[in-house]
């Protein structure tokens, strides 16, 4: 596949008014709103274009799986940071679009934090170029970082520049009893203190802790922070970046983003707790669950549900009038007919 | 759309009176000897004076003035501290400067959610001194960090000595409110990790002003390592220390701070600060690291070994904090020192890729020759992004002339390389030019829609950051695709 191939196939739905419906290996299908349009299948246009290990960044086509970019890191002894799933084939166009991140994101930063730069086919067809391979450019607006987690709303990520970071010297992973508030309060607690703290997971009374730096430091982290030292820890937290592990088994799963301080809301169903108390997984319908996340200072993602909910409730949480106005202008300025994944993010664009 | 300059014609005095009835008397300059203090920012070759200088003190102030200017059509320019190097803050002949400068309260430092949220005119480092009694600091140090203020940070998307490890404004800033010209209230992130929607928070961090006034940042507090120790190695020679530093990432080792200097610059400033510096070094690298002491200890001889390997001529570690601060010293006062030794110095701000150090470098050196100016470079070599400070003399004909000349050549060679033409000073009304190298086209007119988004009337610090099409044109960078020249009427030269 090449870059022309998608170009035209933009231009072509830009001049029919035609909604495409872009895609990547398609492990995200089930995430977002309906999937509507002609697809447009980009996983052919692939391949690691640059990576320069002492430059700490690596430029890929949208459709090279994950999986390649990671063994090609981890040659170099190196990784992306923020721990995407390689689920499924994932893609690098798709992770961007998709934005989210596993569970080094609390320690390391979100996917947004990591793009450097982008080559984006716009609504119109016209290929752009924001960013570039250098950590630091703030020449012109930041639309590289933009297209974090615009899940393909406003172009088709052709190409993408991520910073890459060299892995951790040392990894250790501790196991403590405790209860999600006493969790939380550990959480928070631990935060403030110059501790190597890499990840973190509640799940049914058991909190796991990774820690990750030189290996004196986490050595003496451990020391100071006592637990139990976990067996399996790297299939552990396999498990927890893939979401294969059984907390997140539920016909319906809701993500909170909360303030890391944030108690624990007043409803049944919580499953898992993440990045330092800021990500909390709940299971089932909750009717009440969108109001109590806006009140407690975060949002709620209705991240996995059967089709007739999801058209219900909207995946994402409402946004305020004068928010949605300045998104559909935006949307605007990158796909002014609407024709790329129209209602994948919010059913008014 | 934004294809040429916009033009405003202001009448002075009924915006004073409309103002008089906003703002009361004290936050009000209309004199001429009041307005002068306005008339530029860091970068002071360029110099306007605005109508008026507004300095609210409520944020319903701050809302009436944009209201009231946006119905009369007049320019807004916010203000932080003026410590910007791009000539983002200067002001517009026909419009008023927003000072945020009275907006310098710190609301609220949450110690158990490591997070301060602060309006906009507190200065960088008063967060850090308001945090340090929790054992927590504030990670973005621009150098001015005493004076520049968080609203000016946010703007700029500043950063400093220690982005490398820890970023830059964007990845510190976790929500902001801001007002639009039209006068309405956006929050946009939240103390959660993420929002709904589109990231508005990078789109705007880094906007220069362009799309709308911040008016409280709420920023991440990070734990203040136990420990930090710098190491100081000696190069015979600058493309020895590039690849230094490149032996220092390839080890898998990311230091709090990664600086470099050369000859002129620890000439310059030495015996200014005697910091101890090798004057016999072609470059001198400063390299930190920081954390616990068992991880500081381990670091230290890792990178000491990688150093000796890449050919230092001499180490020396910092045996005590005053002994670090004094190593640092050096760097961060490299600008009022080489400012000591030339009447007037102009810094740059460019971006390339680490690689291609030894040969921007040489190329300066080859500028120097053929523009007949001195130049000093020090610079975050951690992330490429070099500070050469040209210096001139303001007072001999044409010297301005060749420093801009000298300037804009090496923004344009730091795009060729594949770097960027600011790092973290922004473009402001100084790169405006190089903007059109840097971007084709099409990238500027997304640019222009995306300001049309957020600020349709244009009348937000108008003239900088992004350039006209127009502009381009003249400067004969206009970059033509498939063959149709965008603006045929346009002569080129
Ligand atoms: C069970 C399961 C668990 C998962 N767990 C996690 C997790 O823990 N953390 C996490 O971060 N992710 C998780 N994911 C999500 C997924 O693995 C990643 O986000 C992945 O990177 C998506 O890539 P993809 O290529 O499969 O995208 P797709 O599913 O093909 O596309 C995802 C979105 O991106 C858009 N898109 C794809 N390619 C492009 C492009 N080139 N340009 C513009 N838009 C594009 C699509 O239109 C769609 O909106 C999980 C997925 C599954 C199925
Ligand atoms: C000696 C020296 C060293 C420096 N070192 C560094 C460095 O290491 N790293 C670095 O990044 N920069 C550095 N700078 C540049 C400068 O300090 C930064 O760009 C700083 O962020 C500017 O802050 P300020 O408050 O002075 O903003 P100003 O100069 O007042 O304004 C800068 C821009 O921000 C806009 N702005 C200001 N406040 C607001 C607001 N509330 N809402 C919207 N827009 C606003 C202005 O319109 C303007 O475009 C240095 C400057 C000097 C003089």
């Amino acid at each position: 596949m090449t870059l022309d191939k998608i170009v035209l196939a933009v231009r072509s739905a830009h001049a029919s008014h035609t909604p495409l419906r872009i895609r990547g290996a398609g492990s995200k299908d089930f995430y977002g709103g309906l999937l509507a349009g002609d697809l447009l299948d980009v996983s052919g246009y692939r391949g690691i274009t640059a990576y320069e290990p002492t430059e700490l960044y690596m430029t890929a086509r949208c459709g090279t799986p994950l999986s390649e970019i990671e063994a090609v890191l981890a040659e170099k002894g190196q990784m992306l940071a923020f721990e995407p799933p390689q689920f499924s084939g994932a893609t690098a166009g798709g992770c961007v679009a998709a934005g989210l991140s596993g569970p080094r994101r609390q320690q390391a930063g979100a996917v947004r934090d990591f793009v450097l730069g982008v080559k984006l086919v716009d609504g119109s067809g016209q290929v752009l170029k924001f960013g570039g391979q250098v950590m630091k450019n703030v020449a012109g607006y930041d639309v590289s970082r933009l297209i974090a987690g615009s899940l393909g709303t406003l172009g088709v990520i052709a190409e993408v520049t991520l910073k890459v970071l060299p892995k951790p010297v040392a990894e250790q992973t501790l196991v403590f009893a405790l209860d999600q508030t006493e969790a939380l309060k550990k959480l928070n607690h631990w935060g403030g203190q110059p501790l190597p703290i890499s990840a973190s997971f509640w799940h049914q009374g058991q909190l796991w802790l990774r820690l990750s730096g030189a290996g004196a430091a986490v050595e003496a982290a451990c020391r100071k922070l006592g637990g139990t030292s976990a067996v399996n820890s790297d299939q552990h937290w396999h498990s927890v970046r893939e979401q294969a592990h059984p907390a997140f088994a539920s016909d319906v799963l809701w993500r909170l983003a909360l303030p890391s301080t944030a108690p624990c809301p007043g409803l049944d169903g919580l499953r898992a707790i993440e990045w330092g108390g800021a990500l909390r997984w709940y299971a089932g319908e909750q009717a009440a669950i969108r109001g109590a996340a806006a009140r407690l200072g975060g949002h709620a993602v209705l991240y996995r549900a059967p089709e007739s909910l999801r058209c219900l409730e909207g995946a994402f949480a409402p946004l305020s009038p004068a928010l949605l106005a300045l998104h559909r202008r935006l949307k605007k300025a990158f796909d002014p007919k609407g024709i790329l994944n129209p209602g994948r993010l919010y059913a008014e664009f | 759309m934004s294809s040429t300059e916009p033009v405003f014609q202001t009448d002075r005095s009924a915006l004073a009176r409309r103002l008089k009835t906003i703002l009361p008397p004290h936050c009000l300059l209309i004199d001429e000897e009041d307005l002068r203090p306005y008339e530029c920012d860091g970068l002071t070759a360029y110099r306007e004076l605005p109508m008026a200088v507004c300095l609210p003190e409520t944020e319903g102030q701050v809302i009436d003035v944009l209201r009231n200017c946006h119905q009369l059509g007049v320019p807004v320019v916010a203000r932080g501290a003026g410590t910007g190097l791009s000539g983002g803050a200067m002001p517009h002949a026909q419009g008023v400067v927003l000072s945020l400068a009275r907006f310098n309260k710190i609301l609220r430092v949450d110690r158990e959610a490591r997070l301060a949220v602060v309006q906009p005119g507190v200065r960088n480092l008063a967060v850090s001194e308001a945090a340090a009694p929790f054992g927590l600091y504030y990670a973005p140090d621009p150098s001015s960090q005493i004076a520049c203020t968080l609203g000016g940070n946010v703007a700029e998307n500043s950063g400093g000595v220690h982005c490398l490890k820890y970023g830059l404004t964007v990845h510190n800033v976790l929500r902001i409110r801001v007002i639009s010209i039209e006068g309405e209230v956006f929050e946009i992130g939240s103390e959660a990790p993420d929002a709904a929607g589109y990231d508005l928070l990078a789109l705007l961090i880094g906007s220069e002003g362009m799309l709308g006034v911040v008016t409280e940042v709420t920023v991440k507090l990070v734990p203040k390592p136990e420990l930090a120790q710098v190491v100081m190695a000696s190069f015979d020679d600058v493309a020895k220390a590039g690849d230094a530093v490149a032996a220092i990432i390839a080890a898998g080792i990311i230091p709090a701070g990664l600086e470099m200097m050369d000859k002129p610059a620890t000439a310059a400033v030495e015996p200014f600060v005697k910091a101890g510096y090798d004057l016999n070094a072609e470059a001198i690298l400063l390299c930190e690291s920081d954390g616990t002491p068992e991880e500081v200890a381990e670091e230290i001889a890792r990178v000491t070994e990688v150093l000796n390997a890449a050919g230092a001529s001499e180490i020396r570690v910092s045996q005590s904090e005053a002994e670090r601060l004094r190593f640092w010293a050096g760097r961060k006062a490299a600008f009022p020192a080489v400012g000591r030794i030339t009447p007037d110095y102009y810094c740059m701000d460019g971006t390339i890729p680490r690689k291609r150090l030894a040969e921007m470098l040489s190329a300066i050196a080859g500028m120097e020759i053929k523009y007949g100016l001195r130049c000093a470079n020090v610079f975050h070599a951690g992330d490429g992004n070099l500070h050469p400070l040209i210096m001139y003399d303001a007072s001999q004909p044409g010297n301005w002339e060749r420093a801009e000349a000298f300037g804009a050549e090496i923004l344009e060679l730091s795009v060729a390389l594949g770097g960027s033409i600011t790092g973290e000073h922004g473009v402001g009304i100084e790169k405006i030019n190089q903007m059109c190298s840097q971007y084709a086209t099409p990238e500027l007119e997304a640019f222009h829609r995306i300001k049309a988004a957020f600020d349709e009337s244009g009348l937000l610090n108008p003239g900088k950051a992004v350039p006209s099409l127009h502009r381009c044109a003249e400067y004969g960078r206009m970059h033509v695709h498939h063959g149709d020249v965008k603006f045929p009427e346009l002569e080129r030269f």
